[in-house]
């Protein structure tokens, strides 16, 4: 379905290049930056690896966007978010919704990693470790607060489709866990 | 209509996502516990959005006027093709578990084989909803052996909605004509052929549950050719309200 060129961010720099299906023009990447997710609002939406396309055609330009989950309730004030941000920036835009590749947490940056562990939401473990945690076998999901790895699962559904709530036995911080998804 | 069968095709396995969707929605605010019940309406949302996806395809092969909301909304009770199971109430927890548990282990394997599909976009969106659909099946195994091997009355409990609803498991593995025409082209998945591992799976979960396998032979079938049991008709009033009451509503 999808065949798009390499990217041609892959010279200027590699922080969004998770795999050679992106394809976003330079020029519109801090424009994108700025758009964040609603859910999680110190989480860009280059960060989270939703954007897939953003290219100029004849002043228009066309952005191609993937739901994390199917029915992520913030794709379409994502889609709206984009095209206000493109808008002041004197762009018309046209956003398409794409479900392939299917989105992985292995597209949240490191950066976004990171911001989303500031914002006391656990980052998503690898897919062996995951079901590790989300079975309650093993302590693996360091707590957001104080760090310790002595949490438990308390719930595989947490506030969004995508979390899963967790708790720490030692300072006893309830927090959001993000769940791998491969 | 230029591709009738993938139409009715995509509404056939659409179909099972919503009502199950609108099933587990209705415990919004009713769970059981805080946790329960946002994990069914997580579930729920997952469900209603691989719809959406289904249902945009389908609006794109009609060709008409009709829109996504319009095929999930504005249907008779007979043009709804989902499987009997889906439609069964929220009786209790337990049913509500092993309903979801009894469809989780078959949508898991359906939607492994509609990846290979030759069409496209179902094959994209079926590699989209597994990722989803692993972790609903994990949720429901693990309530289905929370409550077969928790307490007397639990266990009880369990027993009653596997025996209850598995009468209800063989209609999955029932071909339509849709079916049969998309098999051929390589672009259905032969349900037939999911039948023997899907009572393997379940069984060896039960079993784990301390729970017994039933060995009723009689089973109910009817969904996928529109005839449904009686529960789904009150379900289809609640879904259908607003659109029905205030036709082209928007908010």
């Amino acid at each position: 379905m999808l065949n798009l060129s390499n990217s041609v961010l892959n010279s200027v720099s590699n922080i969004y290049m998770t795999t050679t299906e992106q394809n976003i023009d330079q020029k519109l990447i801090p424009i994108l930056e700025e758009v964040s997710d609603p859910e999680i609002p110190v989480l860009s939406i280059m960060d989270m690896g939703v954007v897939r396309t953003a290219v100029i055609e004849n002043n228009i330009v066309k952005v191609e966007i993937t739901p994390t989950y199917s029915g992520c309730p913030a794709m379409d004030v994502i889609g709206d978010d984009i095209k206000k941000a493109l808008k002041d920036a004197g762009y018309n835009s046209e956003i398409e919704l794409i479900l392939a590749p299917a989105w992985t947490t292995d597209w949240i940056t490191p950066r976004g990693r990171k911001a989303l562990e500031d914002y006391g939401i656990a980052a998503p473990l690898s897919a062996e470790a995951d079901k590790d945690v989300l079975l309650n076998e093993k302590r693996l999901v360091k707590c957001t607060n104080c760090g310790s790895q002595n949490t438990r699962l308390v719930s595989q559904f947490g506030s969004t489709a995508c979390k899963a709530q967790f708790q720490c036995d030692d300072c006893q911080e309830p927090f959001d866990y993000f769940k791998c998804l491969k | 209509m230029k591709n009738e069968n993938l139409y009715n095709y995509i509404l056939g396995i659409a179909d099972n996502s919503l009502i199950l969707g609108q099933r587990m929605g209705e415990l919004c605010g009713h769970g059981p516990s805080l946790e329960t019940d946002i994990a069914c309406t997580n579930i729920s949302l997952d469900l209603f959005g691989q719809v959406r996806s289904y249902f945009q395809y389908a609006s794109k092969i009609a060709g008409d006027n009709r829109s996504e909301d319009d095929i999930a909304m504005l249907r008779k009770e007979r043009e709804y093709k989902n499987v009997l199971l889906v439609e069964q109430p929220n009786t209790d927890f337990a049913y509500t578990m092993a309903r979801q548990f009894l469809f989780d282990v078959y949508h898991l394997a359906f939607l492994s084989e509609l990846q290979k599909s030759t069409d496209l976009t179902l094959s994209a969106i079926a590699n989209k909803c597994i990722k989803e659909v692993s972790y609903h099946e994990r949720f429901s195994s693990d309530w289905v052996k929370r409550l077969g091997d928790g307490t007397e009355e639990s266990k009880a409990k369990m027993q009653d909605a596997i025996n209850y609803l598995w009468t209800y498991t063989d209609e999955l593995f029932h071909q339509t004509e849709a079916d049969k025409i998309m098999v051929s082209e390589g672009a259905g998945v032969d349900v037939t052929k999911l039948k023997e591992a899907y009572y393997k799976n379940v069984g060896d979960l039960l079993e784990v549950a301390t729970l017994e396998i039933p060995e009723s032979k009689y089973f109910q079938k009817g969904g996928k050719e529109g005839i449904h049991t009686e529960h789904l008709g009150y379900l289809l009033s609640d879904l259908q309200y607003m659109q029905r009451t205030y036709p082209n509503m928007e908010w």
